[in-house]
């Protein structure tokens, strides 16, 4: 029998991408303490992780500031993506185009120092944001996902059929009728996945959070930043399956509920 | 005269709220967003980055004061840039980084290239399902896709484990802790940004061509350099930058993967600021990076190709 290229390709392909993952997902029900050894199926890892008063807490607040920050970065990317696409040209476009997708290529690094600069001068003189609470945290997630959002409904935008939304107008509509009742529920698909890229960039932040944090807004990145720094530990393992298995299943129903909804958006479009 | 200066100031604010309405007010909210968290902390690093260190809070000094009355004194101190020029470790990280950074860029195209080449082969309804499993790694936490290599290589990891079981080896192999352990973090992190752009450049090309060439009498190999490689240089060069900028200015794979000897930029940055709290040479360092790597790299393609993997990562998902 011959064997295809593509496929010997494909599965080491694949092999590199999933075993690594799929070994940890495994050894978060072994019941010994190290790797070395399986000395049997537990759940004690888990048992252990829910009841971490710390994870529990740094969990919270993740999710907290992970849907706060994807809602605006949402709305306010939708608008951005709006400018880009629906405007006449106007002096300085290219600058906002430019400035807006400029956070994509800034290095983690670097903006979570500059934004704790600006925090701290901030708080000097408005008093405003602090360093209790979550607020910067909100603040440095918003910036950082507002690109992405942006590029991926401003993608949407770009591909639809724009006679429908100069139907509308032409039949007398107001601009913003046109877009609650053509524009939006066409790239809705967009605005939802620009939310979830943005809810699961937010939750997954370790760098720009450990810089602008405050004492009170540990995250789960930097929980599990910490305890890593320390080498092996089954509780990771038990939280990455957790966040594996949601995260997943989370990727595959809204790539299901966009297939759904492109389909029938291609069908008027 | 004052009366006057009030008349026309509360003219201009007049006019702009009247033209500030529907449209210019949908233009305005990102932009201030940007400008108030993105633009102006860069020219706030570049101020810190040209004070003085010293022992206070905020630690840094003012570059503006006023001595007297009528002298305004600015203090520039270009000593920070100085340093970050003939200090070897400086260097050392900067050249590291671009070693790191490149290494793992050309790696990720040696095994994207063969993986896009296979996905874009394969059948429509397979292709979908493979798409979407080059995506998926990318939505679990970057942190447990690191986490899961320290697992395999550390000295009590599962690599080492199996390798002593079998009496292959005696003592530990140092598989972690090194720039090649960096590497291949990166290289695993970021491999799905170097697939994306690669498959959308090879699926549009038009078969017909490359059975032509077959047909001709051209070999595998030089069919591959001479007619896909040229086709789909947009795509090799997006990801190629896709993959290369986020891998300089990279904190936590050097950090976890890399040991105390792979000083990278990010890690530079965050050991001034964290360790040493030398905040203006920390900022020297960031303005270094953004305006000796980054903006370049950006600069001679504009951002295109990054549309062009949005565009695609959303067909996908």
């Amino acid at each position: 029998m011959r064997v295809r290229w593509s496929n010997v390709v494909l599965f080491f392909g694949y092999l590199f991408l999933y075993l690594p993952l799929f070994l940890v997902v495994i050894y978060s029900f072994n019941e010994s303490r190290f790797v070395s050894t399986w000395s049997g199926f537990s759940m004690k890892w888990y048992k252990a992780l829910i009841s971490n008063p710390i994870i529990l807490r740094a969990t919270l607040t993740s999710l907290k500031v992970a849907s706060i920050s994807a809602t605006i970065s949402t709305i306010l990317g939708t608008i951005a993506a709006i400018v880009i696409t629906r405007f006449r040209r106007f002096r300085g476009k290219t600058v906002f185009v430019g400035a807006i997708t400029a956070p994509l290529v800034m290095p983690e690094v670097v903006m979570g120092l500059s934004l704790l600069m600006l925090f701290i001068g901030m708080e000097k003189f408005f008093e405003w944001p602090t360093g209790r609470g979550s607020t910067r945290v909100v603040i440095a997630h918003i910036t950082l996902t507002l690109s992405y959002v942006t590029m991926l409904i401003q993608a949407r935008l770009q591909d639809f059929d724009r006679s429908l939304e100069e139907a509308a107008l032409d039949l007398g509509a107001s601009p913003i009728k046109v877009f609650f009742v053509i524009t939006l529920p066409i790239i809705f698909p967009a605005i939802v996945n620009g939310w979830l890229l943005a809810f699961a960039l937010s939750l997954d932040d370790v760098v720009i959070a450990s810089f602008v944090a405050g004492p009170g807004a540990t995250t789960l990145p930097m929980v599990v930043f910490s305890s890593l720094r320390f080498g092996i530990s089954p509780e990771i393992n038990a939280l990455a399956a957790i966040l594996m298995t949601v995260l997943s299943v989370g990727v595959i129903v809204s790539a299901v509920f966009s297939y759904k909804k492109k389909s029938t958006a291609d069908d008027y479009s | 005269m004052i009366y006057r200066f009030e008349e026309i100031a509360i003219g201009w604010v007049h006019n702009f709220v009247k033209n500030i309405t529907g449209k210019r007010l949908l233009l305005v909210l990102p932009s201030l967003w940007v400008l108030l968290f993105f633009i102006f902390p860069c020219f706030i690093l570049l101020k810190i980055s040209l004070a003085e260190g010293i022992v206070a809070s905020p630690p840094y000094s003012d570059l503006i004061d006023w001595v007297s009355d009528w002298i305004l004194q600015i203090r520039l101190n270009l000593g920070n840039y100085l340093m970050l020029f003939t200090n070897e470790m400086y260097l050392r990280g900067f050249v590291t980084s671009l070693i790191i950074a490149a290494a793992s860029t050309l790696c990720c195209l040696v095994v994207g290239f063969p993986m896009a080449l296979a996905i874009a082969r394969s059948s429509e309804k397979v292709r979908n399902i493979l798409l979407m499993l080059i995506v998926l790694p990318f939505w679990t936490s970057f942190l447990i896709r690191v986490y899961a290599w320290i697992m395999l290589l550390s000295p009590s990891g599962l690599i080492n484990n199996i390798l002593m079981k079998y009496q292959l080896i005696e003592v530990p192999l140092p598989l972690i802790n090194n720039s090649y352990a960096a590497c291949l973090g990166i290289i695993y992190a970021y491999l799905p940004f170097m697939i994306f752009p690669l498959y959308n450049a090879v699926e549009k090309i038009d078969y017909s061509i490359i059975e032509a060439a077959y047909d001709l009498g051209s070999t595998p190999p030089k069919t591959f350099f001479s007619i896909v490689v040229p086709l789909t240089t947009p795509g090799i060069y997006a990801g190629s930058i896709l993959v290369f900028v986020p891998a300089i200015g990279e904190f936590v794979i050097p950090e976890l993967l890399g040991g105390a000897q792979t000083l990278t930029i990010g890690r530079l940055v965050w050991n001034e600021f964290f360790w040493n709290l030398s905040w203006p040479t920390a900022a020297a360092l960031s303005i270094l990076l953004l305006t000796a790597i980054v903006f370049p790299v950006m600069m001679s393609q504009r951002r295109k190709e990054i549309r062009f993997l949005m565009k695609d990562n959303q067909n996908a998902s």
